[in-house]
């Protein structure tokens, strides 16, 4: 983890010399240095821990939970039923089932990814009670038209960048999360994304949930997955360099 | 030979690690000859890293207290 977060910092610090190699970005847990406990990946002996001051009624386990987990909930939520209301209540019915379910939790899978499998059966149950379901299971309309992750108009006629990319000013995640606006446009970039996009980037961009995981909770195919994941993120670096080139 | 465009298509395949080898590959030798394309990689990781960095809506105060109530609720069960 260390070893990622430097590796990080020296792709960032040495800007185009990015080495020819598959690598894997695991944003979220990329930078758990210093992150709260609950955010780091699996590592189960922490949610163990965790679990146990929960079973014990230690109330500072539950509000770190709470404070933690409620406002992700809440946006996946939304992309299941109408409106903010009903989002709310699936979160409170979230939190009674992760309650209920403590006592048999047994670790198999990450704290977090339990709860968010609680959240979406939740919502979804909701969802198709309300008969506003967002079926995960294939690629339709509402996922939006299948938009090119770069304008073309930017390319010349053989495929080559004739409007490439400019360098940002602010180049590390901090620089740009330190400007309200920029996470205003951020936060507005994720709520405008089509439901499935937004649920499948929420979960693997925001919380680092793994794609086989993420398949899991959602029940779609890993290809789909990786579709929505695809124009998940290129409509956020869209929006993300539209703020940076105004700047 | 890929083009920029295509390279912009396939970069989730790529940092997913689900490139074949003949596309890792040419991606990788697009990169390394294509600094525009450097430069589009680079934005997509830094894209990526602030999302993964995005503070968390917080909680109303309410609904918290409303919360812990059930967890002593809970608790006493």
């Amino acid at each position: 983890m260390l070893r990622r977060g430097f590796e990080i910092a020296r792709i960032m610090s040495r800007g185009d010399d990015i080495p020819p190699t598959a690598e894997r970005v695991e944003p979220a847990s990329a930078w758990a240095r210093g992150a709260p406990v609950s955010r780091r990946r699996a590592g189960s002996s922490e949610d163990a821990a965790l679990v146990g001051r929960l079973l014990a009624g230690d109330e500072d386990a539950f509000t770190g939970l709470v404070d933690r987990y409620h406002g992700r909930l809440l946006l996946l939520a939304r992309s299941f039923v109408k409106d903010q209301a009903t989002a709310e209540e699936v979160v409170q019915e979230t939190w009674m089932g992760v309650l209920r379910g403590l006592r048999s939790f047994e670790g198999r899978s990450a704290l977090k990814t339990w709860i968010f499998r609680i959240l979406v059966n939740r919502a979804k149950t909701r969802g198709v009670r309300e008969a506003r379901s967002v079926p995960m299971s294939g690629l339709g309309e509402d996922d939006g038209p299948n938009e090119p992750a770069v304008d073309p108009a930017r390319f010349g006629s053989s495929g080559m960048w004739a409007r490439p990319p400019r360098r940002w000013e602010d180049d590390t995640p901090e620089a740009v999360l330190l400007r309200q606006e920029a996470r205003r446009r951020l936060a507005q970039a994720i709520e405008d994304l089509p439901p499935r996009q937004r649920t499948v980037l929420v979960l693997r961009d925001l919380e680092g949930v793994s794609a086989q995981e993420v398949c899991n909770i959602l029940e779609i195919a890993d290809t789909n997955q990786r579709v929505m994941l695809h124009r998940a993120r290129s409509a956020l670096h869209r929006a993300l360099e539209r703020y940076l080139e105004e700047e | 030979m890929l083009t920029c465009q295509e390279l912009t298509e396939l970069v989730t395949d790529y940092l997913e690690g689900r490139l074949s080898l003949w596309d890792r590959m040419r991606f990788g030798m697009h990169v390394g000859m294509c600094r525009h394309c450097r430069a589009f990689l680079r934005d997509r990781k830094l894209t990526i890293e602030t999302l993964g960095r995005m503070p968390e809506e917080p909680i109303p105060p309410d609904v918290r207290d409303e919360l812990l109530e059930r967890f002593r609720d809970w608790k006493r069960e």
